[in-house]
């Protein structure tokens, strides 16, 4: 066990953990912030997609170790009084079926919007093809994202 | 299922002498980690230590140092798409890291994990291979240099030793006048893994052939060059009855196989035919 420090959505945590756990894991059962989930758990799917040091990761890939010191953004801190315009084109346009893949979903739409201010819908698609939905509503994620763009 | 978390360790190198310290203790390197913690969770990793090398600033970087670039062995896939002269001199390794699964596992992956897990089917050795690429191993003792060609074994089998680690790849940016062109065919654009892929430069003057170089992946137990072929084409002039030889001639340098993502049979038509895109690309 190793005491690791990281700083996630602005906040200093200190967690005692095996070096080789899961930041996911971190995240999920010691953290209490479940907003991000688990799908496939070997980097497929991107369900479990946070933002470290301004990069989009999978976190099921990231050992705690590797985390130690770094910043760490993850879907509950985009809000911040409110949604963020991002969360809110994902409801009016029906971006969120079901939810599973939604937060992975957001975070990676996020790091486009970190990369690009008007990305194309093919910079779109390529910054989401690490994310999978089951309910296969890629088309209205994009127009989420594209509803975003619109408006920055 | 998962492997018991109990059963590893993760330590981590903050200088070179410590990973030498920890190879000789039998602890293995841990970089990006896209294939070991893919590993852990389906409870094949070997138990054991590992240690963490990305903070070994020796193993980083992409420079220009007289007529080299130096790849370090940390570089991702990401900063090996997003650099200028990577783009300028070796499009197709732009375009391999590109389609390495998708942004997430780029911004982690490892141009030497990607090598040292030393898979036919990884996505930068053929480029390597027509590239004329130099590897660098590094041990306690000092560097080891060896044509990229000579490194990779067999399946899953490479010239690295225990006590080693991978520290750069080494290009001569010759390749300006080249025709590059790289194909990755596999069951979707992101995340896939390679039914075959194929690199290749040729430098072409009127429809003659005045330097070529092809290499495949995930046709044989390693990446391969195609020795048969680049020698029929070497010297010719393109038109479809030289093409159609090139294709027949290929089934000399690669051994396609049945496995879960493909067939032997399918893996030979398409290595063909995309040899056949490349050939009607340049003529």
């Amino acid at each position: 066990m190793k005491k690791i420090k990281l700083t996630i959505n602005g906040k200093l945590f200190s967690v005692n953990s095996n070096p080789f756990s899961r930041l996911l894991d971190v995240l999920r059962d010691e953290l209490k912030l479940t907003g991000t989930k688990e799908g496939c758990g070997e980097g497929e799917c991107g369900a479990c997609s946070v933002i470290m040091e301004g990069k989009l990761v999978n976190s099921c890939l990231v050992p705690i170790l590797q985390a130690e010191g770094k910043k760490i953004l993850t879907v509950e801190g985009l809000a911040k009084k409110s949604l963020t315009p991002l969360q809110k084109n994902f409801m009016k346009c029906g971006g969120a079926q079901c939810g599973i893949c939604t937060p992975g979903m957001l975070m990676a739409a996020h790091a486009i919007q970190l990369k690009k201010k008007k990305p194309s819908k093919k910079e779109i698609r390529e910054g989401l093809g690490g994310n999978l939905c089951r309910c296969t509503g890629y088309s209205q994620i994009i127009e989420s994202i594209q509803a975003t763009r619109s408006k920055a | 299922m998962r492997g018991y978390l109990p059963d590893y360790r993760l330590g981590s190198a903050k200088k070179l002498e410590e990973a030498f310290n920890f190879l000789e203790n039998g602890a293995r390197p841990f970089a990006g980690g896209t294939d070991i913690m893919v590993l852990m969770d389906s409870g094949i990793l070997p138990p054991g230590e590992y240690f963490d090398i990305l903070n070994l600033k020796e193993l980083r970087g992409i420079k220009l140092r007289k007529d080299e670039v130096h790849l370090g062995a940390l570089s991702t896939y990401s900063e090996i798409r997003d650099h200028q002269l990577i783009q300028k001199h070796f499009p197709i390794l732009v375009q391999s890291a590109r389609e390495v699964g998708a942004i997430a596992i780029q911004n982690r992956g490892t141009l030497g994990g990607n090598i040292a897990n030393a898979s036919p089917a990884a996505d930068f050795p053929p480029g390597l291979l027509v590239y004329d690429a130099k590897i660098n191993l590094l041990s306690s003792q000092g560097i080891r240099n060896l044509d990229y060609n000579n490194f990779h074994l067999g399946y899953k089998k490479s010239e690295l030793q225990p006590n080693e680690l991978i520290h750069s790849i080494i290009l001569k940016p010759h390749f300006l006048k080249y025709r590059h062109f790289w194909r990755k065919v596999g069951s979707r654009q992101a995340q896939a893994i390679s039914k075959t892929m194929i690199a290749a430069v040729a430098k072409v003057n009127k429809k003659k052939i005045e330097d070529i170089k092809i290499a495949y992946g995930s046709v044989a137990p390693t990446a391969v060059r195609c020795s048969h072929v680049e020698f029929f084409l070497l010297g010719k002039t393109l038109n479809s009855k030289i093409i159609s030889e090139a294709k027949n001639i290929l089934v000399k340098d690669i051994q396609p196989i049945d496995d879960i993502r493909s067939t032997g049979k399918y893996r030979l038509v398409a290595s063909q035919n995309v040899l056949e895109e490349f050939l009607c690309g340049i003529g």
